[in-house]
């Protein structure tokens, strides 16, 4: 059948090879493995350069940098792999803090102000899937549009002043305890990973990213699926605010924005999610998270100023991609 | 016995795309056991034909019989839920998730409660054993789609119909853009579906031979109408052939 000709190249993994090489085979395979041992490794060279990399003190600092980035980069993978993005997340980041102020002030209780204020991130995620799929904006503009919209909203509504955070019991578990950033990124991450990979949603994304016009003819509703994930990355992006304005105490109009959007992005592209769609893994984002972060803090601790910083993400960002585009090709190919 | 078994009947079919009309009254049917083979050129008014059959689409007017009951097909879904299926000309497989994700998407297999989660284990097996059902082999249920020859990924595509028990299954040229060897497979393929008895088939075709072969009835659909109908017993590929150019002369004249 004509079927041999790709069955051949289909091997089972040749127990003969030498362990290392097959786990590097491994890692090849699964891109998501790959940037956590990246990131391991990262930790351990800058332990070793400078033993406070991991003290108790630091590795807080470090897991503040990664939680925003990796909560938002949850949402912008599940957008990016149905072949969308989210500019705006950053500034719905900076908004959710002061929305459920407001709510609180208001005279509600704490857990219903949170609840408002996450209705109101996920209105504005409805609204920006509206407007880029059923009115057909390419995401990236109407994202954009929504930056500034949402970000000179936020400065209007506050006067530009930051406030308190609200004096709740609660707040220790919003973001007020030194690891529960951390541990609602990974909380966060892993049912994010469960909802690509383990439900019909996960999938119908995938699918969506991959063949829309396919999709659709196995009777997926693609508008819907968009929409959906475009609510997602927003409410996510509002809760991530909170819990950052609970954890720094105050509500600072200037939180989040474009920087911290990018970045949740960059961990996304590092992880090894697909910018064309399609393809990406969150687990990955999580560890491509984990690896800006690390990066940032040692170089922070060896002295390196922010400008090399720079220089140093971006050229991360773009040496893993080319790696990302050059083994998927292998991949593809069956060669590793 | 064709006037008993019929499954699906369309009855002077109209579609118009604003001032367009691309279909000018289409009349068609197919009996159970069946394959009635679609030819005609690029632009004919197939692939309309064809969506609206699978309820991707709504005919601006004309009627559609399911099993002698007149029905409006509002959606793939609606189709879809009287044993309607259809494997468009590009397969509406996604390329980067597995074989067996493909032979279940938007019916994937679940369990558990509240929440329920996909059975990959259930859906592999089934995807296996419904691929091996119908003779179709693929190297792993666990290899991207992307990966697969042509032939397979419109294996895989017809495969997936079948096994959501279509009763009646629409091929949207099958055999396009595929060597000889792979179109034999769907060929053989086809003929196997066939000896089923249970499924009715309509297929579009370009390829005159190929449809003549494996077709039990032919039609000629050429600028929105029908231009001939017949047994493809009884017709041969000149006689065709001769109509396309009748359809020409008139054209240039």
């Amino acid at each position: 059948m004509a079927s041999s000709r790709t069955a051949v190249a289909v091997k089972p993994p040749s127990p003969g090879k030498h362990p290392a090489l097959r786990a590097l085979g491994i890692t090849l395979r699964a891109p998501e493995a790959g940037v956590a041992i990246v990131s391991v490794i990262l930790a351990i060279a800058f332990g070793v350069m400078r033993p406070a990399f991991l003290s108790n003190a630091n590795l807080e600092t470090v897991s503040q940098f990664v939680a925003p980035w990796a909560i938002l980069a949850c949402g912008e993978i599940m957008l990016l792999i149905c072949g969308e993005v989210d500019l705006s997340v950053g500034q719905v980041f900076a908004m959710a803090p002061f929305v459920m102020n407001f709510a609180y002030m208001a005279g509600l209780p704490f857990l219903l102000a949170l609840v408002v204020a996450l209705g109101v991130c996920a209105f504005l995620g409805f609204c920006i899937g509206m407007i880029s799929v059923v009115l057909r904006v390419p995401s990236f503009i109407t994202t954009l549009g929504a930056l500034l919209l949402f970000n000179g909203l936020t400065l209007t509504l506050s006067g530009a002043f930051p406030v308190n955070t609200p004096n709740t019991p609660f707040a220790p578990l919003f973001g007020g305890w030194q690891y529960s950033e951390i541990a609602w990124a990974v909380l966060i991450a892993l049912l994010m990973h469960g909802l690509l990979r383990h439900t019909s949603w996960g999938l119908h994304t995938v699918a969506v990213g991959g063949n829309a016009t396919g999709a659709a003819e196995a009777g997926i509703h693609v508008r819907r699926v968009k929409i959906g994930n475009f609510i997602l990355c927003s409410t996510l992006g509002g809760f991530a605010g909170i819990i950052n304005a609970f954890h720094v105490t105050s509500i600072d109009p200037n939180a989040g924005g474009s920087n911290v959007m990018f970045l949740a992005i960059a961990s996304s592209v590092i992880g090894g999610t697909s910018l064309l769609g399609g393809s990406g893994t969150v687990l990955g984002g999580l560890a491509g998270a984990a690896v800006l972060g690390i990066l940032q803090d040692g170089f922070t601790l060896l002295g390196v100023n922010a400008f090399a910083f720079d220089i140093i993400t971006g050229a991360a960002i773009l040496l893993t991609m080319i790696a990302n585009v050059q083994f998927a090709d292998l991949r593809r190919k069956r060669r590793i | 016995m064709e006037t008993n078994t019929l499954t699906l009947e369309a009855k002077n079919l109209t579609k118009s795309f604003g001032q367009t009309q691309v279909l000018k009254g289409i009349s068609l049917n197919v009996a159970r056991g069946e394959m009635l083979g679609i030819l005609g050129d690029n632009g004919a008014g197939k692939s309309t034909l064809m969506k609206i059959l699978s309820g991707f689409q709504q005919q601006t007017s004309g009627d559609l019989l399911v099993d002698g009951k007149p029905t409006r097909l509002l959606s793939v879904d609606h189709a879809r839920s009287f044993g309607i299926e259809c494997v468009y000309q590009d397969l509406a497989l996604v390329n980067s998730l597995s074989v067996y994700h493909n032979m279940f998407l938007n019916r994937e297999i679940k369990r558990g409660w509240p929440i329920s989660l996909l059975d990959h284990r259930a859906m592999r097996e089934r995807a296996a054993a419904a691929l091996d059902e119908i003779g179709v082999s693929v190297p792993s249920m666990d290899v991207e789609v992307g990966t697969l020859s042509g032939g397979q990924k419109q294996a895989i595509a017809i495969a997936r119909a079948v096994a959501s028990n279509a009763r009646i299954l629409l091929l949207d040229e099958p055999l396009a853009a595929m060597g000889a060897r792979e179109a034999s497979l769907i060929i053989a393929l086809i003929e196997r579906l066939k000896a089923r008895g249970d499924i009715s088939m309509i297929m579009i075709a370009h390829n005159y031979v190929q449809t003549l072969d494996v077709a039990d009835r032919i039609m000629m659909v050429q600028r929105g109408i029908c231009t001939f109908a017949g047994h493809s017993a009884n017709t041969s590929v000149t006689e065709l052939l001769d109509i396309v150019r009748r359809e020409y002369r008139e054209d240039a004249a």
